[in-house]
């Protein structure tokens, strides 16, 4: 039963990849984000939260088509990033891990936000006052300080982006080897005759990985914690 | 620029404070103004007198809706000229009730936070004369979650002074102590006045305090200087204060 064949091999190496890649480009601009909405008000601040919050809410098929449309070989960013900048998303791995992460983009940005808005502003203003500029105050205290909530937001988009279907097979298909990743190469298999074990060996494989990364989380969210508190 | 390491008991003890500011805050009106010039210049008052909003405003951690504040002959804020210098090119240190020492860093990180933050050359010697002087040498590697209310002051007391402000406020620092907790760091205060050349403004509704420490004493009531000059000013102003104001 637990033979795992080549082709699973695969499937298992390309999802970690395109987890790993899409929480980790994902992240710096999830910390932007959650900051703007923790800390500024602006003009547009409630639709940016909305527009943040609608892969949540869409059907993934729809966010999908979307990117297809725009990112697509013939979408209009997707042409210029082609044409200009040799990038090119549909089809590839890389557009997988774009799917991945504007998926999770919602659950990375929301832990992070709550513990901005935790931190105590008492402590930025003493660092003020000891000459830290802002950029120098958000680096040395405020960042820090949202470490555990960064660690959370992280692993909560990386589970998201392991167990990610719609948005990615619609917009990059369900090409073995390049974007096959574990929730598409499940469909394929049951959907094979004699698919059944195998899917079944992928499926106890991917509540591994969720395990793995929410036990994880939890060890470094504590160690964070620590850190913070000097215990 | 090279900053002259102004700790070093030296001639510039005195200094120049100038404030006269308007503010208001909801239903509540500061209307100060006062000027100073010695060692430490005290903001006497009962609570909701408008002496945290006044040394905040001092600080630039609050802008005043009027006025102007000046140390030293630089303007810090002038409404009219529509200046104001951010909280962080003051120079001018803060010492909180609440301590606020940063949590994730350790002793020492919290003392050399101010010297990183203005890009200061390392001066050991300096360092040595702080840590001697607020006795703190034993807590270097602890974490501000494991000391207590006294040390947590004085820790802060000596982050403040070695970012090398030219001006140190302290906001009713013995406030959150218990009365022996005050006892413990009385001391070192007054060592801080004469030792440390930091010229201060001392904050608290504590007449013994203030009898103790301030050279210059300015007196606020309901957001308004009712009185400035020496400790003498205590005891004519502060009994005509009702008792029950001075509670909290």
């Amino acid at each position: 039963m637990f033979d795992i064949s080549d082709t699973e091999w695969t499937a298992i190496l390309l999802s970690l990849r395109v987890a790993t890649v899409a929480a980790l480009v994902a992240t710096p601009f999830g910390i932007a984000v959650a900051w703007l909405l923790a800390r500024r008000d602006f003009w547009g601040k409630s639709l940016l939260d909305a527009l943040v919050h609608l892969p949540l809410v869409l059907p993934p098929v729809v966010t999908g088509y979307l990117l297809l449309l725009s990112l697509g070989r013939r979408g209009l960013i997707g042409a210029w990033l082609a044409d200009h900048l040799g990038i090119v998303f549909a089809f590839r791995w890389t557009g997988a891990a774009l799917a991945c992460g504007i998926m999770a983009f919602p659950l990375l940005v929301r832990p992070i936000r709550l513990s901005i808005e935790a931190v105590d502003r008492k402590l930025e203003q003493a660092a003020a006052t000891l000459g830290a500029a802002p950029w120098q105050v958000f680096l040395t205290v405020t960042l820090p300080l949202t470490l555990p909530g960064v660690i959370a937001g992280m692993v909560l988009g990386f589970a998201k982006a392991i167990g990610e279907f719609g948005a990615t097979i619609t917009f990059v298909s369900n090409i073995p080897g390049e974007t096959q990743t574990i929730s598409s190469a499940i469909y394929s298999l049951i959907q094979a005759p004699d698919g059944d074990a195998p899917a079944l060996r992928l499926v106890v494989v991917s509540i591994v990985i969720a395990m793995a990364a929410l036990v994880g989380s939890e060890w470094f969210a504590r160690r964070a914690l620590r850190r913070l508190h000097g215990n | 620029m090279v900053r002259p390491a102004r700790i070093a008991a030296s001639a510039r003890e005195l200094i120049m404070l100038r404030v006269e500011v308007s503010k208001r805050l909801g239903e509540f009106v500061i209307d100060a103004a006062f000027a100073s010039e010695g060692r430490v210049t005290g903001l006497f008052g009962v609570s909701g007198a408008g002496k945290t909003s006044l040394v905040n405003m001092i600080a630039g951690l609050l802008r005043p809706d009027r006025g102007s504040i000046a140390v030293d002959g630089e303007t810090l804020d002038d409404t009219e000229k529509s200046a104001h210098v951010p909280i962080y090119r003051r120079r001018i240190g803060y010492v909180f009730q609440d301590a606020r020492l940063f949590p994730h860093l350790d002793v020492c990180g919290n003392l050399d936070y101010g010297r990183k933050m203005n890009r200061l050359a390392e001066d050991h010697a300096l360092r040595r004369r702080v840590v001697d002087l607020l006795d703190i040498g034993d807590l270097l590697n602890r974490r501000p979650g494991k000391l207590s209310g006294g040390e947590r002051q004085r820790v802060a007391l000596g982050r403040a002074l070695l970012s090398q402000p030219r001006l140190l406020l302290l906001d009713e620092p013995l406030g959150s102590l218990d009365e022996e907790r005050k006892e413990e760091i009385l001391p070192y205060l007054i060592r801080l006045r004469d030792e440390a050349g930091v010229p201060m403004v001392y904050v608290s509704h504590d007449p013994f305090e203030m009898r103790k420490l301030a050279s210059h004493i300015v007196m606020l009531q309901r957001g308004r200087v009712i009185a400035s000059g020496g400790s003498e000013i205590l005891l004519s102003e502060a009994a005509r204060i009702p008792s029950s104001q001075k509670s909290g």
